[in-house]
């Protein structure tokens, strides 16, 4: 993971804040009438007409060239026609957007990346929480099993890939072999439906280590009190677990919907590379992979730009329903 | 209740076995001989040809060039990790304390244009970034494999928010005792955030070593290729034959991973504390 709230958070391979925290890194949860700044600034500080400027500097300088200037890059260029040769370029408005738009093969993909997504996001969600209830309640071997089960999620997306065409390789993969028992000829890099199962499948099993470490320690931040109240009341284990529980993760299960939800869009690009093995036509792929394609091996500068915005905005939204939502419906204590 | 827990049991180690079995396998694997895995398929007990291979894996010259070996895409790796990590605490802890620990004119402006890096995730803008990077003819080095990344502002938020919780008093103090500004974040700011650059060293480390599509990008010649880089174009080479070099692969596999799985191991506590609680 790395990962910001959005961004990078949200890409999540690197460092997420805690459930809910993305928010209250920025301040931005408390009564939100003052800039974060001012309600948060410390009550002395030192005065100096150069001195934070100089100590932003770096950080600001590198923002802007990699950040901003390439942004609005994409921005304006995907209003323009690229000469694929290099002669220059022809303002077209909206056409690339409409283009884009209208391309079944364009909406093909859209669809796919929407139900990888969802699959990835659930799969992973409910394994990870799953895991993260059991090792809760296990005493003896709790820690064994921690480690265990979060090696993972320092495994990279390509390399974990890898191991997926291993395990589902023709000739040696025991996965294919499994699947043979039951009948299913699994061809994974030649059939669709059989290279999205196995794209599904290692990018979940990548994810869960993430999920797991949030949801285990969402569930040890249950105050003890409160268990044994609950203990009291509800004698049935799985009830107790929706009505008690499960509402007190609530928080940290929305921050990881997030998460993994921009994992599934962005950072399963090194899985997707790797599995369809340059085969693009006729595997599954997403919508970011179809922007470096498009980009980098159609040389479709201006559509491929087109859709770096339709991202754009896409993580966008995700951002603002997210902060809302917080805002309005999770209460934290 | 006794059976509970074992069912408990029972689960997290069918967990187990989908989490670590493949990892087992493959290190297992990558120690036996290409033409066994090609006629016995994958293994859960060690062969006799692990040194072998790696050492072959290490120091064979492979790639498209024949240049480049496992050892020097290691080294590549690590200066990704370690320049990764490095840059990105240096750059946020002093971005972070002038927001806290100073008052200026264009603070809160500063702020959200810090905080909207944070919406845009590299992989949206991977086109355009590229061409700048070619216009500032940085493809091919070290620094455009790195100082791009360090574009999200994640750290500077964490250390942000850190600062915040350290009290007022401590800066009190400080100014009693006569410390400017560089002095209190010598002596003060930067051992009392030993454990948070930790956690966030760790992390940062794992994320640079990680990455996968920005040095795809950044370097086409060979002698920058990271671990994680290389592994594809290896593999199309490598397995492109009659009898697939699996062993081969998976050593590079193992060899990849190794690094950012054992750091998270040892430090597994400054790990899990800084994904989960750098909120604090």
């Amino acid at each position: 993971m790395t990962n910001t709230t959005t961004s990078q958070a949200l890409s999540g391979t690197m460092a997420a804040p805690g459930p809910g925290g993305f928010w209250r890194i920025l301040g931005l949860n408390k009564s939100a009438s003052k800039p974060p700044e001012e309600t948060d600034a410390k009550r002395v500080q030192f005065s100096s007409r150069l001195l934070p400027y100089l100590f932003l500097a770096p950080q600001m300088a590198i923002i802007f060239i990699f950040f901003y200037w390439p942004s609005v890059q994409a921005i304006q260029s995907s209003f323009y026609l690229e000469d694929p040769f290099g002669f220059g370029s022809t303002f077209v408005g909206t056409a690339n957007y409409t283009d884009v738009l209208k391309s079944g093969e364009y909406l093909g993909i859209a669809r796919f990346t929407a139900v990888f997504t969802a699959l990835v996001t659930f799969f992973s969600l409910s394994i990870g929480l799953l895991l993260a209830v059991k090792a809760d309640g296990v005493i003896r071997g709790n820690a064994t099993y921690k480690t265990l089960l979060i090696w993972v999620y320092a495994i990279a997306p390509p390399v974990a890939g890898l191991m997926g065409m291993m395990m589902f390789d023709q000739h040696i993969g025991p996965l294919v072999k499994v699947a043979a028992f039951f009948g299913w000829d699994m061809k994974v890099g030649l059939n669709y439906n059989d290279t999205a199962f196995a794209m599904i499948v290692v990018s979940v099993w990548k994810q869960i280590p993430y999920n797991f470490i949030f949801f285990l320690s969402g569930l040890q931040g249950i105050p003890v009190s409160v268990r044994e109240a609950a203990l009291m009341d509800c004698r049935s284990g799985l009830r107790r677990f929706w009505t008690v529980i499960l509402p007190l993760l609530a928080p940290t299960a929305f921050f990881l919907l997030i998460i993994n939800t921009t994992y599934a869009l962005f950072d399963t690009f090194g899985v997707i590379d790797v599995m369809v093995k340059d085969k693009a036509a006729n595997n599954p792929i997403t919508l970011v992979y179809k922007v470096y394609m498009d980009g980098f091996r159609g040389n479709d500068l201006g559509g491929s730009s087109a859709q770096s915005v339709i991202l754009m905005i896409i993580v966008f939204v995700l951002t603002i329903f997210q902060f809302r939502f917080i805002e309005r419906r999770v209460h934290y204590n | 209740m006794h059976r509970t827990k074992l069912f408990d049991h029972v689960i997290l180690m069918m967990g187990v076995f989908f989490m670590v079995g493949p990892l087992l396998v493959a290190l297992m694997t990558s120690s036996h001989e290409a033409a066994e895995i090609h006629r016995n398929g994958l293994s859960i007990l060690p062969g006799g040809h692990f040194v072998e291979t790696y050492t072959k894996v290490l120091t064979k010259e492979g790639g498209f060039t024949g240049k480049i070996t496992g050892v020097r895409m290691m080294m590549n790796s690590l200066i990704l990790g370690i320049g990764f990590a490095a840059g990105k605490i240096i750059l946020s802890m002093l971005a972070a304390y002038a927001l806290v620990y100073f008052r200026f004119r264009f603070a809160t402006i500063t702020f959200w244009m810090i905080f909207t890096t944070l919406l845009l995730p590299l992989e949206v803008r991977i086109l355009p970034s590229y061409e700048v990077m070619n216009t500032l003819k940085l493809t091919n080095t070290y620094t455009g494999l790195i100082v791009p990344l360090l574009a999200s502002a994640t750290g500077t938020f964490y250390f942000r928010q850190f600062f915040k919780s350290i009290p007022d008093e401590l800066l009190e103090a400080a100014r009693i005792d006569g410390a400017g500004p560089f002095k209190f974040f010598i002596d003060v700011i930067v051992p009392l955030s030993k454990t948070m650059i930790a956690a966030i060293f760790i992390i940062m480390f794992v994320y640079g070593w990680n990455q996968y599509l920005w040095p795809t990008l950044m370097t086409t010649d060979e002698s920058f290729f990271t671990l994680v880089r290389g592994i594809k174009q290896i593999l199309l080479v490598w397995v492109g034959s009659n009898i697939p070099d699996y062993n081969e692969a998976f050593a590079l596999a193992i060899l990849a991973m190794v690094p950012p799985v054992m750091i998270v191991m040892i430090f597994q506590r400054w790990f899990i504390k800084g994904l989960t609680e750098s909120d604090k």
